[in-house]
């Protein structure tokens, strides 16, 4: 990873003294464990800070929405699907971005390991495949592949599908995981018991919306929670309003989430909505074979018709 | 309640703050905790720390529940406590037919008293700082005075506090008393309580546990080695001579602040301090209700104005309008330091680490390069 971080460094500089770019977009060092920090450069100065570890799970797409410069971005495999959809939503130009291309070996999950530690975790570092904790209560390792975010775990395309750069030769895709043994369980659940699954699953939120924020795809300039004229949904800590916020959000994502982790990363109590999102994925599959974002040739299926889509619903 | 009322305990609260020549310390053997909590439930609602999947929370406690001390702290502050994130204040009909037709009447609600038990030295000095807000000459806001006022503040010194807390440097400490009633400290098989108010007296007594022990001791030497156990830091000197609008228009600086932002309302919902709240109305058929939400001035919601424009429609505007706040204009205005107790919160929980530290820590090398300047 280190390594990573030096080339980044590398392309960078080089792409701002060629005026290829106006700043380049990546992450710089956080200032707690597993935790770096979104970050933009515009001198070569800036790029010093710039790092790459498995630590960057915060998806950069998000911070391309708009944007009217020429940008330099670094890119994961999920980065890298979304700035697809972006470009094909309109939300920026292919012309203005040149990607820095980044293989991922996957992100590491801060909660997950913070759980497996005795105390406060004080400091994580790694080499190749081991993840060192340091804590208040000692010391431990870890295999990277023990410890991954749930959705790098079961990643499919670690490898970025559009770049003009590459920081690296490509990783090994992982072609033996079971993507959707989670949202298999759920569907097998009776209503009463999934209605108490999801119960249970958003009793915690604050409704901080940190999940929609992060996310790239939740660019609406007026989301639907915060639209007052006339209000659409309730503003308490109601469960019915905020299931509402969850569920609807989710529908958003149809076809277009790629499961980058981002909401899930972002959410201060650990919620997984990513159960909602990840059952629209697989749908977007079985009936569409749609993967979100690997191409920039065809659009959603949702945002567009063809004869032969499935109609098995119409009855 | 009255505001004459609300101001008459507000003013009988400070000065059994200010009792301190009469202070006494309480040894409570652990063996009798839990029937001493059994006791205070005949007079009180108990609240404490309660872990839930992975955080501590703070929730009532059932018989039979003890709070769990084994924590650094709760996830969300224990602002909750006074302040819920929805509250509701009126009710009303629409229905025409009924005599009560549009009148607001006010919701009822439990003003029984409550004692929340293990809040840190942090949070309950935090809601000193919120209640400068709640309580002024001009206003005083009676549910939440209500709600105060009905609580016994009942805290846990921290001796292992964490690698973010920076409570020292904000005006706070690991064994503050600023808030509480009743300070304990864990001595091994025993904790022993330092009473701090009538209140706290009270709440004592409720629980049976008036064994008087000699363990200043016990206090200052924790005092002090919890006190060298916090290794951050923030630097506040310059903050009050910091020319304000300059410090508003370092543009560079809250940009490079800024850019991470998603203007989640993370660290604003579980900072302790964090006090602004929206009203809502919410009709259900002919019944409606009035409440008060928590809202986040990182939500571009919150300055909109009815003609749709937005004074604060850029994320770099509500950045620094938080920072500004807690870090400036609160400074400025009640004299009384940063709006903020240093608890780590946000520093631990913002999903792209912004850290307030380290903008505290910029905004205050600003207000020095400032200062210089002038000299100069």
């Amino acid at each position: 990873m280190v390594n990573y971080s030096d080339k980044i460094r590398e392309i960078s500089k080089r792409l701002l003294k060629d005026c290829k770019v106006d700043m380049i977009i990546g992450f710089r060092k956080g200032s707690v464990p597993m935790m770096n920090e979104p970050h933009f450069a515009r001198t070569a100065e800036d790029v010093d800070e710039l790092v790459w570890d498995s630590n960057c799970g915060i998806n950069l797409a998000n911070y391309l929405t708009d944007r009217k410069e020429k940008i330099g971005v670094a890119a994961k495999g999920c980065d890298s699907r979304n700035i697809v959809t972006h470009i094909l939503e309109n939300k920026i130009k292919r012309e203005q971005l040149t990607i820095i291309g980044v293989p991922c070996k996957g992100m590491i999950d801060k909660r997950k390991i913070a759980g497996l530690v005795e105390g406060e975790v004080l400091e994580v570092t790694e080499d190749e495949e081991q993840i060192n904790v340091k804590s208040s209560g000692g010391k431990k390792s870890f295999k990277k592949t023990e410890v991954l975010q749930e959705n790098c775990a079961v990643c499919i395309h670690r490898n970025p599908v559009v770049y003009d750069e590459m920081v690296a030769e490509p990783v090994p895709e992982q072609t033996d995981v079971d993507r959707y043994e989670d949202v298999r369980k759920i569907e097998e659940m009776d209503p009463e018991q999934r209605w108490a699954y999801f119960d249970d699953l958003f009793k915690e939120c604050i409704r901080c919306y940190a999940c929609r924020n992060a996310c790239p795809l939740c660019y609406c300039p007026t989301c639907f929670v915060d639209e007052a004229k006339p209000q659409w949904v309730g503003k308490s800590q109601d469960p019915i309003d905020i299931r509402t916020f969850h569920f609807l959000r989710a529908y958003h994502c149809a076809g277009r989430c790629t499961d980058c982790g981002a909401c899930q990363r972002a959410c201060p109590v650990g919620i997984n909505m990513r159960m909602l999102t990840k059952k629209l994925e697989k749908d977007c599959k079985d009936l569409y074979n749609w993967e979100a974002g690997l191409t920039l040739d065809s659009r959603p299926p949702l945002d567009f018709y063809r004869p032969d889509d499935p109609e098995d619903f119409i009855k | 309640m009255d505001s004459h009322r609300i101001n008459q305990l507000t003013h009988q609260r400070i000065n059994q703050s200010r009792r301190d020549t009469d202070m006494k310390i309480v040894a409570i053997d652990k063996k009798d905790w839990e029937k001493g909590l059994d006791r205070l439930r005949e007079a009180y609602r108990l609240i404490g720390p309660v872990k839930e999947d992975r955080y501590h929370y703070f929730r009532e406690l059932p018989q039979g529940q003890a709070p769990d001390f084994d924590f650094f702290n709760t996830r969300i502050s224990a602002k909750e406590i006074v302040y819920p994130q929805s509250e509701d204040l009126f009710e009303y009909t629409l229905d025409e037919t009924k005599e009560d037709y549009h009148l607001l009447k006010e919701v009822e609600k439990d003003y029984s008293p409550k004692a929340v038990l293990g809040i840190r030295p942090c949070d309950a000095k935090a809601v000193e700082l919120v209640k400068l807000n709640f309580d002024t000459d001009d206003y005083k806001d009676p549910y939440w005075l209500r709600a105060w006022e009905a609580t016994t503040f009942v805290g846990l010194a921290c001796d292992s506090p964490c690698s973010t807390c920076f409570c020292t440097t904000a005006g706070c400490g690991p064994y503050h008393e600023e808030g509480l009633d009743v300070l304990l400290a864990d001595d091994g098989d025993r904790y022993v309580a330092k009473v701090l108010t009538e209140k706290g007296e009270n709440f004592m007594k409720a629980a049976g546990w008036t064994e008087g022990a000699e363990a200043e001791a016990r206090f200052e030497s924790g005092k002090s080695a919890a006190e060298e156990k916090i290794v951050s830091t923030v630097s506040t000197e310059k903050l009050r001579s910091a020319d304000t609008l300059a410090l508003h228009g370092n543009e560079e600086m809250w940009e490079d602040i800024s850019f991470s932002c998603i203007n989640c309302g993370t660290c604003t919902f579980v900072c302790p301090t964090c006090w602004c709240f929206d009203i809502q109305d919410e009709v259900h058929g002919k019944q409606g209700r009035r409440m008060r939400n928590w809202d986040s001035c990182m939500f571009p919601i919150f300055t909109v104005h009815t003609t749709g424009h937005n004074p604060r429609g850029t994320k770099l505007q509500r950045v620094r309008q938080r920072f500004m706040h807690k870090l400036k204009y609160f400074v400025d205005k009640y004299d009384a330091g940063i709006m903020c107790v240093g608890c780590g919160r946000c520093v631990q929980q913002c999903p792209v680490n912004i850290d307030i530290r380290r903008v505290c820590d910029l905004m205050d090398r600003y207000g020095a390069t400032d200062a210089c300047a002038v000299e100069g």
